[in-house]
């Protein structure tokens, strides 16, 4: 019974430990990259690479991409070690701190596909001005 | 209680349990799916957005988001339905169709909470923080304006009631099928004629693109046409060294370009135009007038840039003239492009500083955002120009980055991206 009781606040010990880690990373990430700065910058990404980075149409999905990866590309858009026809324009206007947020941001976004809006026919009744 | 009946006992308890709880469960799950709808989270206020547009639309989500479901958000739009400048000239090369790029309103409004009221508005009072309606009327503790634009026919006042004849089609809709139609009736060895007003107007480089669409169209099906391009600028505002060598490569002798024109006159029956240098007489004619903030600016009051634009902070997007007004799109007072992309990220700053402003916290004082924007030059080739822009500090506006700038060249590649540009961000904006 004794030896129970100990094995069972061992766990419950571990437990209160691994939940409290847990707390921490999540509050790091508050701190860090989810942050007006840098949400409102990661979500100008959009337009090309989808809501939090789930992206349609063959483009990068930046959603859950991993974080030096990320790093590394945009690094490498930057001093122009990798060729690209549009990217390198948006590497060279971020600083170094902005991509390594950037990465730490779209590394915790969930993977989940993007929802694609149905075009339908244009009404007789819109208006024309 | 012999065994069977307590275990019927049971079994039924179990399942009055179970449907109970199904049913109290419910719209806790439906909320969960939904993420933001707001029945169950507290309401700390309400945004009002006036325009369901790129930049309205974008504003509605991302409060939502933002706030997790605590400011109550509230559209009103006139129009049923959300139809796309972006990509709208290629309906005049040929490649699209209006129905394309013609989407609902209803997956924005499910997904996020959004409330939606389906009218136009009449006043807005700005003292007493009303808003009436052609049926209705409601109240805000701050107001989006996403009003988009208003042509500005005084100069021109005899083209406002020909707009039939002589559409702008500078939104995308029946305009722009109206004067695909012409260009199909228009016989090979016609004359098309358009003008490009005195920037700023929407569009920077929409005007460009749009004579490559229809030369384009008319290279393939009616080579013996030309196009001749009246600018009121001195020069090509946007992508110049590339449209330059794409009317000279692509459409050789097709595009005649004369800078300097502001149209003076234009003779509806006989769509003669005369410019302060010169008369031409067109087959069709199309004829784009100066733009301004749209109405809801000007019932509003915001639009203090000389009654045309609507001067903004640049980090929260708060009117200048009226406080707890924010504006967004192409009616601000910028060194900005009109673009697409561009009102999508103003929309973006705005909500989140309207965010942290409703919950008495500080917004972010140095935004950076990046543009990227797409110009067809055929029905698969196009060309971009990409810029980052931050908030600088001293001068108070959005500056370009360094880095920015345009294509090598138009490519079939970048085509390609251009349409997943339209495909992500229809998808970011509408759902």
């Amino acid at each position: 019974m004794m030896k129970y009781s100990i094995f069972i606040s061992l766990s419950v010990i571990t437990f209160i430990i691994s939940v409290a880690h847990a707390a921490e990373v999540v509050s790091s990430t508050e701190t860090f990259s989810n942050t007006p700065h840098i949400r409102t910058l990661a979500a100008s990404c959009a337009a090309c690479h989808g809501s939090n980075g789930n992206a349609l149409h063959g483009n990068a999905v930046l959603a859950g991409m991993d974080g030096d990866k990320f790093t590394a590309a945009m690094v490498a858009f930057k001093d122009g070690s990798r060729p690209a026809t549009v990217m390198h324009r948006h590497a060279k206007g971020l600083n170094v701190d902005e991509i390594n947020l950037l990465a730490e941001y779209f590394s915790k976004q969930k993977r989940v596909p993007s929802q694609v809006p149905q075009p339908q026919t244009l009404k007789s009744s819109h208006e024309q001005r | 209680m012999n065994n069977v009946k307590r275990r019927a006992f049971i079994k039924n308890t179990i399942k009055a349990g179970f449907s109970l709880g199904a049913v109290s469960l419910a719209p806790s799950f439906l909320t969960a799916c939904a993420g933001l709808n707001k029945q169950n989270t507290k309401t700390i206020g309400r945004v009002v957005v006036i325009g369901g547009g790129y930049a309205g639309l974008t504003a509605a989500k991302y409060i939502r988001i933002w706030s997790a479901g605590s400011i109550e958000v509230m559209v009103i739009e006139k129009s049923s339905q959300f139809v796309s400048c972006p990509l709208s000239n290629l309906v005049l090369g040929g490649s699209k169709s209006i129905h394309d790029l013609t989407f609902g309103y209803d997956l924005v409004q499910k997904n996020h909470g959004v409330t939606w009221i389906k009218d136009e508005v009449t006043t807005i009072d700005t003292t007493t923080k009303k808003i009436t309606m052609k049926r209705g009327e409601v109240s805000y503790d701050r107001l989006i304006i996403a009003p988009g634009i208003d042509m500005m026919y005084d100069t021109l006042p005899n083209l406002e009631t020909a707009q039939q004849e002589i559409p702008h089609a500078w939104k995308a809709g029946w305009q722009t099928v109206n004067l695909r139609k012409q260009l199909e009736a228009m016989p090979d060895g016609g004359v098309f004629v358009m003008n490009v007003p005195r920037a700023p107007y929407r569009c920077p480089p929409g005007p460009y693109e749009r004579a490559s669409q229809v030369a384009s169209y008319l290279k393939a099906h009616k080579p013996k046409s030309k196009i001749i391009v009246l600018d009121a600028n001195a020069e090509i505002t946007s992508k110049k060294g590339l449209f330059t060598k794409v009317w000279v490569d692509i459409y050789p002798g097709m595009v005649d370009y004369r800078p300097n024109n502001i149209i003076a006159e234009v003779d509806v029956k006989t769509k003669t135009v005369k410019t302060d240098f010169e008369t031409v007489t067109a087959s069709v004619l199309n004829i784009i007038p100066p733009q301004r903030a749209g109405k809801p600016a000007q019932l509003a009051g915001v639009d203090n840039a000389d009654k045309r634009w609507c001067e903004v902070s640049f980090i929260t997007y708060e009117s200048t003239a009226v406080p707890n007004i924010h504006v967004i799109g192409d009616a601000i007072d910028s060194n900005l492009p009109k673009s697409a992309h561009m009102a999508t990220n103003q929309a973006r700053i705005c909500a989140s500083a309207v965010v942290e402003l409703m919950f008495n916290r500080t917004p972010d004082p140095a935004p950076v955002f990046a543009n990227t924007c797409y110009s067809f030059v055929s029905d698969k080739e196009a060309m971009h120009v990409a810029t980052v822009y931050r908030f600088d500090t001293n001068k108070k506006i959005m500056v370009a980055a360094e880095g920015g700038g345009v294509s090598l060249k138009p490519s079939v590649q970048e085509g390609d991206y251009a349409q997943a540009w339209a495909a992500n961000i229809w998808s970011d904006v509408l759902t």
